[in-house]
């Protein structure tokens, strides 16, 4: 595996007194799509939260060499990490100019800013027209658009995308995966995405992790994964 | 009976309610601040405003010119609002909404203490920011005092719309405040803007009392005390959780408890801070979220 | 066995307490005794906001007004009707307990922020709606027992109870505590029973609760009825022990007071109350000891507010609770 942009060995995380994960060990090269999966509380949210330094962690955590262990959320974005999160993470009570906006809230480029908005509108035009909209009165798809738009206006080196598939309809789901698709190869865009539909995550990925109760359980090529019938029966639930 | 009104009397009696008005609406937008990024009503915003008065009496009393103190008591009261939050709520931030409660009500007597230990507790003057004048308009006699409290409370809503709507920070703010563990994500130090909440909140509060004080003639440490029911009252009135709904209320307030001591006998001006209190109940029985609240669905 | 050890604590912790109780006012001075009752008071009166906010989760910045209507109906019952002032007691209970219901009817509608507020206008309202119906409530002088009813007063001068002669201040004392480890009693087997969980449910989310098949309104006019007992009885005490009322006894200060109380001995949990009463009450007194400057009681008292909050932002009973965990799950798992 070629120099890691992000690495986590034996990382363990805790909600107040119960821990979530036991010691988890990944890495993400610059330009792959890796993918996190596992069942409801394997801790795949948490990890990404480990990430972010949005939950108590421990153990190393390394991004571009550097640690971030011990680092706040703010720190972490503004090395050029978007995390988006469960949920989506809509500013709700803003415009959607205004989420966009903010998602270049840490850069100081104004050039390149508005160069990247431009291109952002080029992935998504649907946006423009709903530039004065309140963010929160948009469908739950447009809002999964809306975040990753978001994201992307940080330039980021690494993607978090927590979950984007959860609770839309499967059509929006597939065109959400296309588009990271389509970033990741035009534009190199590295990304770790934690999914629940492993088989959607699978064919979007290069390199997956399957997590069990806080833990790596299995560690792959995406197309390993995919092939082996066993461990989709007993693992990923197809 | 309309065709006996003076009209004169109700365009004066009108303008004075707008200017008492404006500057509980002052008072009530730092209410409201503090509530949107805190999630608290601060108990003591009425205190830390006469603390500011005092302060602008001080430099006064020392030779500073009256505009000079003014934007000097604005800035100190702001770095101290920011200090309030670092030092005082910051350690509760996580803790539950009614710990933080009682956290502002012992800032209130704090701040309350802290003035009389500076300050003995016997009244003072402060000049005047607008002379007293009498100016005519359209052949009424309005006070240049009341116009001139009218223009800055406007001023400086306008000012901070501007500061919210339109800048950077203003977004920062506001994102903070609404959506705090999203914002942290996008890399805005939410820390920071509660406590720039605070000090402008504070800076706020350092306005409404350098216009209510020589409204009053003379003050003591319990200025503000009667202001801050007031511009709760015109909070509740216009909608908590609204800045818009704080000012209008503040000033439809001011008109309506005026307009009735003048020509509701009985009531008179003693009377005001019941009627504002009636107000504040009114309301939350009839519409909780104010005129300007988005009323909440809830079918349970 | 292990049950047998946590039961054999448990008791021997009660009878600890008893034995504080009966024979504290043998080793505190006459004056002393006269504070703790009125910690008493207050303990009373906090036990009853707990009850409505912390098991509820509604806010109330009003019950001051509540133990202002028992203390009122005490007030008015002895000097106009000759009553002896102890027997006023369960009726202020009553009394307040019936306003209370009356206050959880339009707060129904109100959460939150909003029910805090209105409680909060209602407190700052009833000083002068006393003052307002003066005929009745004896206006702005209030009404003074030692000058209009002397002889309806218990204990002046010295009782005899079951053979053992005492102080007034004792006696109030001994009235107070009683009546309060009673009710902290009864509101103890209020809360781990049936009614209990009800209020919890309540207070964690109302939808929730109401989808359970919780009956919200019944609940919350219930929660406020019966904390309203408790203000009540324990405004009767304050006045009984005071010998006097008037529209200043009870400013939106003493609501905010037993507020401060209920929130510092833990929202919740009825073991740190006794804490929080003997904060409010000897706080104002250690606050004038420091100095009696003008403006350093007061800061003093806001300053220790705040510490105790920023140290304990879950009151004594939150850390009374931590400290205890580990204890009560070692003596309830199985080894």
């Amino acid at each position: 595996m070629p120099e890691a942009l992000l690495e986590l060995e034996d990382v363990e995380a805790r909600y107040g007194q119960v821990r979530a994960l036991h010691g988890v060990s990944l890495g993400v090269a610059e330009g792959e799509v890796v993918a996190v999966l596992g069942a409801n509380g394997a801790g795949k949210t948490t990890t990404l939260r480990a990430v972010s330094g949005t939950v108590r962690r421990s153990g190393a955590i390394a991004f571009a060499g550097k640690s971030i262990a011990r680092r706040s959320p703010e720190f972490v974005a503004r090395l050029g990490i978007a995390h988006v999160p469960e949920g989506r993470g809509t500013l709700s009570e803003l415009t959607v100019a205004e989420n966009l906006r903010l998602g270049a809230y840490t850069r100081r480029d104004r050039a390149a800013v508005r160069e990247d908005e431009r291109r952002v509108l080029d992935h998504f035009p649907w946006l423009e027209e709903r530039r004065d909209q309140r963010a929160g009165t948009l469908s739950g798809g447009e809002q999964q658009m809306l975040a990753l738009a978001r994201a992307l206006m940080l330039r980021p080196r690494l993607v978090l995308l927590d979950e984007p598939s959860l609770g839309l309809a499967p059509k929006v789901v597939a065109e959400i995966f296309r588009i990271v698709g389509e970033l990741n190869e035009r534009e190199g865009l590295t990304v770790l995405v934690v999914e629940q539909n492993a088989s959607l995550a699978l064919s979007a990925s290069s390199r997956a992790y399957v997590l069990e109760s806080g833990r790596v359980a299995l560690e792959g090529t995406s197309a390993e994964l995919r092939r082996d019938e066993s461990v989709r029966r007993s693992y990923l639930g197809y | 009976m309309l065709l006996a009104l003076d009209w004169t009397q109700l365009a004066q009696q009108t303008v004075i309610g707008l200017s008492s008005g404006g500057t509980w609406a002052l008072l009530a937008l730092a209410i409201v601040l503090i509530y949107r990024s805190t999630g608290v009503i601060n108990f003591a915003q009425g205190e830390m405003a006469m603390f500011s008065v005092f302060i602008a009496w001080s430099l006064v009393n020392h030779g500073l010119a009256f505009w000079a103190a003014f934007f000097l008591t604005i800035a100190i009261s702001f770095a101290g609002g920011v200090a309030v939050e670092r030092v005082v709520i910051r350690p509760v931030e996580a803790a539950p909404v009614l710990t933080v409660v009682i956290v502002t009500l012992g800032l209130l007597f704090v701040v309350d203490g802290a003035s009389k230990i500076f300050w003995s507790p016997e009244r003072r003057t402060i000049p005047n920011a607008f002379s007293t004048r009498p100016i005519d308009v359209a052949g009424v006699a309005f006070s240049i005092q009341d116009l001139g409290n009218i223009a800055v409370s406007l001023g400086l809503v306008v000012l901070l719309w501007g500061l919210f709507r339109y800048t950077k920070l203003g977004l920062a703010l506001r994102a903070a405040a609404g959506n705090p563990d999203e914002s942290r994500l996008l890399g805005i130090r939410v820390s920071w803007m509660l406590a720039l909440g605070w000090g402008l909140a504070a800076a706020l509060g350092a306005v409404s009392g350098m216009l209510t004080a020589p409204a009053l003639g003379s003050f003591d440490q319990n200025l503000m005390q009667p202001v801050l029911l007031y511009a709760i009252a015109g909070a509740v009135l216009g909608g908590i959780e609204s800045p818009l709904g704080a000012v209008v209320g503040s000033l439809l307030l001011g008109v309506f408890v005026t307009l009735i001591g003048t020509y509701v006998g009985w009531v008179g001006t003693t009377l005001r801070l019941p009627v504002a209190l009636a107000v504040i109940l009114g309301v939350l029985l009839i519409r909780p979220t104010g005129l300007f609240g988005r009323s909440e669905a809830r079918r349970v | 066995m292990r049950r047998a050890l946590g039961i054999g604590l448990w008791v021997a912790m009660v009878i600890a307490g008893l034995a504080v109780f009966l024979l504290l006012p043998h080793f505190v001075s006459d004056f002393h005794s006269r504070d703790l009752a009125q910690a008493g008071a207050f303990f009373i009166a906090i036990i009853g906001l707990n009850l409505v906010t912390g098991y509820t989760g509604q806010i109330s910045l009003g019950h001051g007004a509540l133990m202002a209507i028992g203390g009122y109906t005490t007030a008015l019952l002895v000097v106009h009707e000759h009553w002896r002032d102890v027997w006023t007691i369960p009726l202020a209970g009553i009394v307040a307990g019936i306003v209370g219901f009356v206050v959880g009817l339009p707060a129904l509608r109100l959460s939150g922020l909003y029910l805090a507020l209105a409680t909060f206008a209602l407190a700052v309202a009833l000083p002068d709606l006393i003052k307002k119906f003066s005929h009745f409530t004896g206006g702005t002088d209030g009404e003074n027992f030692l000058a209009s009813a002397p002889k309806q007063v218990t204990g002046l001068g010295g009782i005899t109870i079951f053979g053992h002669s005492m102080t007034q201040n004792h006696f109030l004392y001994y009235l107070t505590w009683s009546i309060g480890i009673i009710g902290f009693f009864l509101a103890w087997l209020l809360v781990r029973g049936r009614a209990g969980r009800t209020f919890r449910s309540v207070r964690d989310s109302e939808v929730a609760a109401a989808s359970s098949g919780v009956n919200l309104a019944a609940t919350k006019t219930v929660a406020f009825a019966l904390s309203g007992v408790y203000a009540g009885v324990g405004g009767a005490l304050y006045v009984i022990q005071n010998e006097i009322v008037d529209p200043l006894s009870f400013t939106v200060s003493v609501s905010i007071l037993i507020l401060v109380g209920a929130v510092v001995g833990g929202l919740g949990s009825l073991w740190g109350l006794v804490l929080g009463a003997l904060f409010v009450e000897y706080l104002p007194t250690i606050s004038t000891h420091v100095s009696t400057r003008p403006g350093v009681p007061d800061f003093v008292y806001g300053a220790a507010i705040i510490v105790v909050m920023i140290l304990l932002p879950t009151g004594a009973g939150g850390l009374i609770q931590r400290l205890v965990r580990p204890l009560t799950s070692w003596l309830y798992t199985r080894p």
